[in-house]
């Protein structure tokens, strides 16, 4: 009994052995262990003999029949490895190709540097204000201080549409038109193309200002010294120099333009300053009494200044872009540089 | 405006080198735009004088010179300049010498002779462009002074960039006077003896008009040497002023200009008719300018005239007919206060910018004439002889700028600058400044001279304070201001979260020209009336855009001829647009897509950019606003005649376009594929609609798909809308999930494949039921569109 036992698990064995596939296994399996395999049948033998031998010889068999399952549990083991092995070979790729589909493309740097200004001032509570680009005279020139034939008027190369309609020159018509229609307290900030009627190597007819102002009750020159200083250095995360220089503009007084070192050669003078160590970056200002009468806000009691900026100025000095007309040519190469 | 800084510190002398001096003044306001040398570099050239003379032996054309510099023996130089002469005293340059041009002067043998140095002209010590021969010294200058010491070359030219208010410093007394004031020094203005009169003849001055010119003085000046040279130190401070010198009149003229900052005129006497009187033109009056330009008149024109023509084109320039020449004998002089506005603009008008015009449009000081007119009646005589006769004087104090004093308030400048002054302090900074000051109870009443014709208001002294007291040294405050709390509107998104999409899909942003090329404008639009600038700086740039298409197409030519087959851009900005003589501005969204919808990958298969492309990007917008838009087939005039689609939203307004560059624009603009284009009204596209919540189902979804044939003409829009305004109440969603033409679908007709979602919120729908939906659908597609179900 044991005899036949021994030999046909060391048959079974063997053929596990040779076994190569999952399907063969299979095969091994029901020819020994299925329902009329070899050691089913010797179990059904069993009946066979007396209730003493039956205890025994099935125990012989069950331990033959388990070391063949251990073995067959090992064999499928080893081939479900096998076969996860070769699959995961045969599906690797070069994970080093470029994933597909479209890509992103990039704002323009005026937008990029315009939203980081917005940003900076409505932290502190500013509010953006648009108005309109095809502006009267009335507010770009006379309700800002400037009349008819003011020498300033020359240092604005307007385009004219007729007498009384212009191209805005700057964004400070924007000032009037919020003060025409707001009380203060007022803290605005206005961005946007404005035109002048200049093409050079360092002017294009068209480019951006953000103007911004504020008017309270007790505003002073000295509260608009510590948000431009504070603006300048959140704009170039640096802690710049800074400084103020007297100069005039018809619709702020005291005017001021403003100065920083100059970021290129961190104040040592270069090209880019023209050796001077600084850059002029702003105008600003204490809002003139005549602009407040114009808009009859009182200014006994209210006070307030005012700043414009270039945006592509600030834009150039930010990321080193050395040509202003760059800006409006739009070439890829150019614009995907501040993606 | 130029100025020789060696003439400034002939008035005032601070003890600060030229860096510091800069700084001051440019952070005074007054800013210094460039300091140049006076002279190029040179050295080792000292005045000589021209001892003896001698014919050159073998040269026709040079002289054999002993000239004396200085030294115990004269020094032998071989000149070939045609004004040289015994007695002549000339810039000699010495062996050693290192002229302009790095040129070395050696010893040398010209033809055979020798020479010891090289007299010079203006030209070889850089100081000027040309020069016909050599250059002529005084006949009192030193022998044996270096020409650099004597000429004072070691100078520099300050370009000061001066703002409009500060035309008082437009000139050598008010740059001293502010240097004074700076340094808290003391300065004195030149010197000024009244020539003596010495003839009675004069000119009748009448003026026509007293608002115009408040003051005119003119006085006959006779007997004068027209030929007589100017001194060198006048040609060389004009020179620095950037002024060349033209014969002693119009150099002492030009001169007072730019010391006293007074404009002057002289009219050769002997070419006036009658009498002098300041008046308007009459229409059609001509006059010919000293720079030869004919200009016609009109009755804005304020001129000078005599009994028989006009003169001169007042405070801006003479005229030509009588101007001075080297043949003048007698001068009538002019001085006078023009009102800026009289001025102001009129030059301009004529294509003129003069120093005259200059300065009178921002302002003289009108306490100015009588010492400038005396100025010049010393200098021309000193250089030029004459006899000065009486001065003519018509002054109207009435129509004078008056200077009242002004009221400056303690409290006003605490409140303004933040910083509260001594009264000491204040009131030395306006004594300083030349201003009388008068103690009231909380201030002080001001009186600006007549010079500070800028200072009009509190504000005014306000900004002086500060600009003496010095802008960096003003306190700098946080901002502590009171705050609200900002609106969050939910209804309108943020352009911003636009642009963001747009660039996410792959677009990249652009910023065009407002203005554009109207030949393309009205290839791409024309039915739209332009606006036109009247000043334009080019074609290229002349009506404003009523599409952003305009720039974008034009940004995209640009990029395709340099070599990109893939253009996506978009823009934001206004178009401007005018309807029954209003115009509109419109803040637009557009954009553009053009070759490969990818950008070149090994993972997609290349495919060109298609309607259905930019269509899925416009969508794509729409879905973050919520708000449900419709394409209906519409035709555009810059779009392809079969794929166009105007946008309109819920309520059936027009949101913008969408489609494909028509064919024939295409090949006009240049381009070799198809381009795809959208424009959108910001303010109909950023409406978002705020998300109101409805239960969720929980019995199942049913779907049924259902192929339907159509003719050609039926749209995809037309079947969606009909099962959709059909009423049944447990249709969800209806897609259309494929489209099919050919075998089994006949010519002219469509199979289009139709999904369909059931669900109803209180129970389970039963098949029997959803099949009476199924049949009652169909039996309304048929009716209304003629569609029947595919077998």
């Amino acid at each position: 009994m044991s005899a036949i036992l021994e030999e046909i698990l060391a048959q079974a064995l063997k053929e596990l052995a040779t076994v190569s596939d999952l399907n063969q296994l299979d095969k091994v399996r029901v020819h020994y262990l299925g329902k009329k395999g070899l050691f089913t049948l010797q179990l059904k033998e069993l009946g066979n003999l007396d209730p003493e031998q039956r205890r025994s010889v099935g125990q012989i068999i069950n331990q033959a029949k388990e070391q063949l399952q251990q073995q067959l549990e090992a064999c499928k083991e080893r081939m479900e490895e096998a076969a996860l092995a070769a699959r995961l070979a045969s599906e690797s790729i070069d994970v080093t190709l470029p994933g597909r589909g479209q890509s992103v493309a990039g704002l323009h740097p005026v937008t990029t540097t315009l939203r980081r200004i917005s940003k900076i001032f409505a932290s502190v509570g500013f509010t953006v204000v648009e108005g309109p680009e095809i502006e009267d005279d009335y507010h770009n020139f006379e309700a800002l201080n400037i009349p008819a034939h003011h020498p300033a008027r020359a240092m604005h190369d307007t385009f004219y549409f007729d007498a009384h309609t212009v191209l805005r020159t700057h964004t400070s018509p924007v000032q009037i038109r919020t003060m025409e229609s707001e009380q203060p307290p007022l803290k605005v900030i206005a961005p946007g193309r404005v035109y002048r009627c200049d093409s050079d190597i360092t002017h294009t007819p068209m480019f951006h200002q953000v103007e911004g102002f504020l008017v309270d009750t007790d505003v002073s020159f000295a509260d608009l010294k510590g948000v431009i200083y504070e603006f300048l250095r959140a704009f170039f995360e640096k802690d710049i120099q800074v400084r103020f220089r007297p100069s005039y503009f018809p619709f702020t007084e005291p005017s001021a333009e403003v100065d920083i070192e100059c970021v290129m050669c961190s104040g040592k003078g270069c090209r880019v300053c023209s050796q001077t160590g600084w850059l002029e970056v702003m105008g600003c200002g204490m809002i003139h009494p005549a602009v407040f009468k114009s808009v009859n806000i009182d200014s006994e009691k209210y006070s307030g200044f005012a700043f414009g900026m270039g945006v592509e100025r600030l834009a150039m000095l930010r990321y080193g872009i050395n040509d202003l007309r760059l800006f409006f040519e739009n070439d890829l190469k150019f614009l995907e540089q501040f993606n | 405006m130029q100025i020789s800084l060696a003439w400034l510190r002939s008035y005032v002398d601070p003890a600060i080198n030229t860096d510091e001096l800069v700084e001051q003044l440019t952070m005074a306001g007054l800013e210094i735009g460039s300091v140049e040398p006076a002279a190029a570099q040179f050295n080792g050239v000292v005045i000589g004088e021209v001892i003896a003379m001698q014919q050159h032996p073998d040269a026709d054309r040079l002289r054999v010179c002993q000239v004396n510099v200085g030294t115990d023996e004269a020094l032998q130089i071989v000149c070939g300049a045609s004004n040289v002469r015994i007695g002549l005293k000339i810039p000699a340059a010495l062996c050693g010498a290192v002229l302009p041009g790095d040129f070395k002067i050696k010893k040398s043998k010209l033809r055979g002779v020798e020479s010891f140095g090289m007299l010079c002209s203006e030209k070889e010590l850089g100081l000027a462009v040309d020069a016909h021969g050599l250059m002529e010294l005084a006949a009192d200058a030193p022998v044996g002074v270096d020409i650099r010491d004597y000429l004072s070359l070691n100078d520099v030219i300050l370009e000061v960039d001066l703002t409009p208010n500060r035309a008082d410093c437009l000139c050598a007394e008010g740059l001293a006077r502010e240097i004074a004031i700076l340094n808290k020094m003391n300065w004195a203005a030149t010197e000024i003896t009244n020539t003596p009169v010495t003839h009675q003849d004069s000119l009748a001055v009448s003026v026509a008009d007293t608002t115009a010119c408040p003051r005119y003085l003119g006085r006959l000046i006779t007997g004068i040497n027209a030929n007589a040279i100017t001194p060198l130190w006048m040609q060389e401070r004009l020179r620095r002023s950037g002024i060349r010198s033209l014969g002693p009149l119009i150099d002492v003229t030009n001169y007072v200009l730019i010391e006293l900052g007074q404009p002057l005129h002289v009219f050769d006497a002997d070419k006036l008719t009658g009498n002098i009187s300041v008046r308007w033109a009459k229409a059609d009056e001509s006059l010919s300018l000293l720079n030869n330009q004919v200009i016609t008149l009109n009755t804005g024109s304020l001129v000078i005239a005599d009994d028989l023509q006009v003169l001169a084109l007042a405070g801006i320039m003479g005229g030509s007919e009588t101007a001075v020449s080297d043949q003048t004998q007698s001068v009538f002089l002019e001085c006078a206060f023009f009102a800026p506005l009289a001025i102001a603009g009129k030059a301009r008008d004529f294509g003129l910018h003069t120093d005259s015009s200059h300065r009178f449009e921002r302002g003289v000081d009108a306490t100015l004439q009588s010492r400038a007119i005396e100025r010049a009646s010393q200098l021309i005589v000193e250089i030029a002889g004459g006899s000065v006769g009486p001065i003519s004087e018509v002054t109207t104090k009435a129509t004078l700028p008056t200077r009242l004093p002004i009221l400056l308030r303690k409290q006003r400048i605490l409140k303004t600058l933040g910083i509260s002054l001594a009264d000491d302090q204040v009131i030395d900074i306006f004594q300083r400044l030349g201003m009388a000051i008068e103690t009231q109870t909380d201030g002080w009443l001001i009186s600006p001279p007549g010079f500070r014709f800028d200072i009009a208001i509190e504000a005014d002294l306000i900004e002086e304070i500060a600009r003496i007291y010095g802008y960096n040294n003003l306190p700098s405050s946080s901002l502590l201001m009171r705050s609200e709390l900002c609106t969050a509107t939910e209804a309108m998104l943020d352009i911003d979260r636009i642009k963001d999409l747009m660039v996410d899909r792959g677009y990249q942003e652009a910023i065009t020209y407002s203005f554009v090329d109207e030949d393309i404008q009205q290839a791409i639009a024309p039915e739209m009336d332009v606006i036109r600038l009247k000043n334009p700086i080019s074609s290229e740039l002349s009506v404003m855009r009523t599409t952003l298409w305009c720039g974008l197409l034009k940004a995209a030519l640009y990029n395709t001829n340099r070599q990109q087959n893939r253009v996506r851009l978009f823009e934001t900005g206004l178009r401007f647009i005018k309807t029954d003589d209003t115009t509109h501005q419109q803040k637009m969204l557009s954009g553009l897509a053009l070759g490969d919808v990818y950008s070149e990958q090994w993972g997609e298969k290349s495919r060109k950019v298609d309607f259905f492309d930019i269509k899925a990007d416009v969508q794509a917008i729409f879905s973050l606003t919520g708000c449900v838009a419709q394409f209906i087939p519409s035709p555009q005039p810059a779009l392809h005649l079969g794929q166009s689609a105007k946008i309109l939203s819920h309520d059936g307004e027009t949101i913008g376009w969408l489609g494909m560059l028509h064919p024939v624009l295409e090949k006009k603009l240049g381009f070799d594929c198809p381009v795809f284009l959208f424009e959108m009204d910001q303010n109909l596209v950023l409406n978002k609609r705020i998300p109101v919540f409805k239960s969720l189902s929980k019995y199942p979804s049913v779907r049924r798909d259902l192929a339907l044939i159509v003719k050609e003409d039926i749209a995809a829009n037309d079947i969606i809308n009909c099962v959709i305004n059909s009423a049944e109440a447990t249709l969800q969603d209806a897609k259309v999930f494929d489209i099919y033409r050919g075998k089994g679908v006949e010519d002219g007709s469509k199979s289009i494949a139709l999904c369909l979602i059931f669900q109803n919120t209180t129970q389970t729908q039963t098949d029997s039921e959803i099949d009476a939906i199924i049949s009652r659908l169909l039996t309304l597609l048929t009716e209304k569109l003629n569609a029947k179900l595919r077998d």
